[in-house]
């Protein structure tokens, strides 16, 4: 017997059994359109997350020294690090403060940086108006300050800031300009910091050292050398195996990857199982199906169907239950995930996915729909003939 | 003339458990191409099976039973399927036709599983048909047909076949005695075109019709005899009613 024959003879016992096809279906449509929109969803979070580690900077190093090791950095390392580590292009000092800022009768909690011009570029920041701090306001000593969007749209409003004085615990200074926002990752808030002159930040924290060191590493692949360098030079300057914690953009953004792709493998996961759940559905129908035909089978046989017709015939049957589900499961599958990708604003459908989705619903059909169609196979001619 | 049936020795034993039922009991006769015979018994008697194993559905304990020359108690139940397809026309007391396709398809389904083209299909089921008298009602589903279309829809796709053998089980056992006799006219015209048939019934009336008369009783063959041509009932018979159907 030809497979369109097959094919057409299943067709026509799905449609006659209609209501039961499309509720067997139904454990399939929901399972290929849960994976594929879960998998869309993983990775959806995958790209944001990449692209917030991406907007931090390119080629981010950062040196953070640890005090528990004796080791303390002062504003000059910085200088020294860019001689002895040829794997960088350039560095700026970090001096941190939490300060309370204020404008007029307004106060603000932010965060205060004291660094140098090589910042800007550094961490790939952009100006929304003015200028970054410059090297004559290093050795002029001068107290102005770059806003954070956040800090300048609390203190100001909709109101300029430019060459406006603020207060920064206590200190005035003069704002010379403004970042772009970038959008803040992981708790850390990017847009809510006043950056100023190393040395205006040493007078308001009150101290001359370091929170840290970033550093930019000449290109992406010379990257882990760099930190390696950076760690040794570091160790034997101080006499330590662990003077600081020294990590790149890229260790970064490769655990964060690792952590994404698990939690869009376990979503994914999840998905399967309810793919797994609508196989043993249509098994279960199969079976119920198998033994309400029984004299259907019988006379098939008496009229001279093999076993192996007979196996075909129901195994196409499950077959095309699935894999019609599967069709059906991807176009409400791709449908949730232009949703997800619109609310998110990241993703895409994943066309691997719905490849996945749709050959695993037509191996649950086939898996699934073996064991009934062996049993209608097996059936005995004359039991089945006279089974009522 | 060509054996077509010829059964040996054959016995069928039934085993369930510790209990083991002898169904059929060293039964031999011979059937000759273009014979009309009854096999009787009343219940219990082993007729059903001694069918089975006649039809090939189910095989002998032990003996031999031979088809058209060929000895097929021992064969694989997919040669016994192929047997089947090509070989014998079954026609059901209950029809046993599936009510998801109208006649011409049901006629057409041993066709299917002998890997007929469809256009080949469509031709040979519409002839048979035609042939038990059908031909407008071929696109109609089982449950639009009465019992006696049905079963004539039955004999057609027993017939599509042109098989060796036409194995009938009760097959006025459904109807009222007006259809019955026009099903047993079909099987009268097709005994007059040669056709070798066996019915299986318990209806000393239906039996009549055949030429022979083989009874069974508790698995054994009681007699083998000609109906005397003067108790044959033939198609003169039936008279006018035939007309109303």
């Amino acid at each position: 017997m030809s497979l369109t024959e097959s094919l057409k003879m299943a067709w026509r016992a799905l449609v006659g059994n209609r209501l039961r096809a499309i509720l067997t279906m139904l454990g399939i449509i929901i399972g290929v359109a849960a994976v594929i929109a879960l998998i869309t969803a993983g990775q959806a979070a995958t790209s944001s997350v990449t692209s917030s580690v991406q907007a931090l900077g390119s080629n981010l190093i950062s040196v953070s020294p640890i005090r528990s090791s004796g080791v303390v950095l002062y504003p000059q390392d910085s200088a020294w690090l860019l001689q002895v580590v040829p794997q960088i292009k350039a560095d700026a000092p970090l001096v941190e403060a939490s300060v309370t800022s204020s404008y007029e009768t307004v106060s603000w909690s932010t965060t205060l940086i004291g660094t140098t011009p090589a910042a800007l570029g550094i961490e790939g920041r952009k100006l929304a108006q003015g200028r970054f701090i410059s090297a004559q306001d290093l050795s002029g000593n001068r107290d102005v300050a770059v806003l954070g969007q956040t800090v300048a749209q609390s203190l100001f409003g909709a109101r300029d800031p430019m060459r406006q004085t603020i207060s920064v615990n206590g200190t005035p200074f003069t704002v010379i300009g403004v970042l772009q926002a970038t959008g803040g990752a992981f708790g850390a808030n990017a847009d809510n910091v006043i950056i100023v002159p190393v040395p205006a930040a040493e007078w308001v924290a009150g101290t001359t050292q370091l929170t840290g060191i970033e550093a930019q590493a000449r290109s992406a692949a010379i990257a882990p050398l760099a930190v390696a360098q950076i760690t040794a030079v570091l160790n034997h300057r101080f006499a330590t195996t662990n003077a600081a914690s020294v990590v790149s953009q890229d260790q970064i953004l490769s655990t964060l990857s690792t952590i994404t792709a698990t939690l869009t493998l376990m979503l994914g996961g999840i998905a399967g199982i309810s793919l797994l759940v609508g196989g043993i559905g249509i098994m279960n129908i199969m079976l119920v199906t198998v033994s309400e035909r029984t004299r259907e089978i019988g006379l098939r046989k008496a009229l001279g169907a093999s076993r192996q017709a007979i196996l075909s015939q129901f195994l196409i049957e499950s077959s095309l239950l699935s894999v019609a589900g599967g069709a059906i499961g991807v176009v409400v599958g791709v449908g949730l995930s232009g949703l997800l990708t619109h609310l998110l604003g990241a993703g895409g459908v994943s066309i691997s996915a719905v490849a996945l989705a749709l050959g695993f619903s037509l191996l649950v059909g086939i898996g699934f729909g073996i064991w009934p169609a062996a049993n209608a196979s097996h059936l005995d001619p004359v039991q089945a003939l006279y089974h009522d | 003339m060509t054996e077509v049936v010829r059964v040996d020795e054959l016995s069928r034993i039934f085993r369930t458990g510790a209990v083991e039922v002898q169904a059929v009991r060293s039964v031999s006769f011979s059937i000759e191409e273009g014979a009309m015979v009854a096999i009787m018994g009343p219940s219990g008697s082993g007729k059903t099976t001694m069918m089975n194993m006649l039809g090939c559905l189910d095989r002998p304990t032990s003996g031999r039973y031979f088809l058209g020359g060929e000895d097929v108690a021992k064969k694989t139940d997919d040669a016994l399927a192929r047997i089947r397809n090509r070989r014998i026309g079954f026609v059901f007391q209950s029809y046993n036709l599936l009510t998801a396709l109208n006649a011409l398809e049901n006629v057409e389904l041993p066709l299917v599983y002998r890997g007929m083209a469809s256009g080949e299909r469509h031709r040979v089921a519409a002839q048979t048909l035609a042939e038990v008298g059908l031909s407008e009602l071929m696109s109609f589903r089982p449950y639009e047909l009465s019992g006696g279309q049905q079963q004539r829809v039955g004999i057609a796709r027993a017939l599509a076949g042109t098989p060796d053998l036409l194995l009938a089980d009760e097959p006025t056992g459904n109807l009222d005695s007006v259809s019955g006799e026009e099903i047993l006219n079909l099987f009268l015209d097709l005994h007059q075109r040669g056709r070798t048939l066996i019915i299986v019934t318990h209806d000393e009336q239906v039996a009549l019709h055949c030429q022979r008369i083989i009874r069974l009783k508790d698995g054994r063959v009681l007699s083998d005899q000609p109906v005397d041509p003067a108790r044959r009932r033939i198609k003169a018979d039936l008279g006018t009613r035939a007309l109303t159907s």
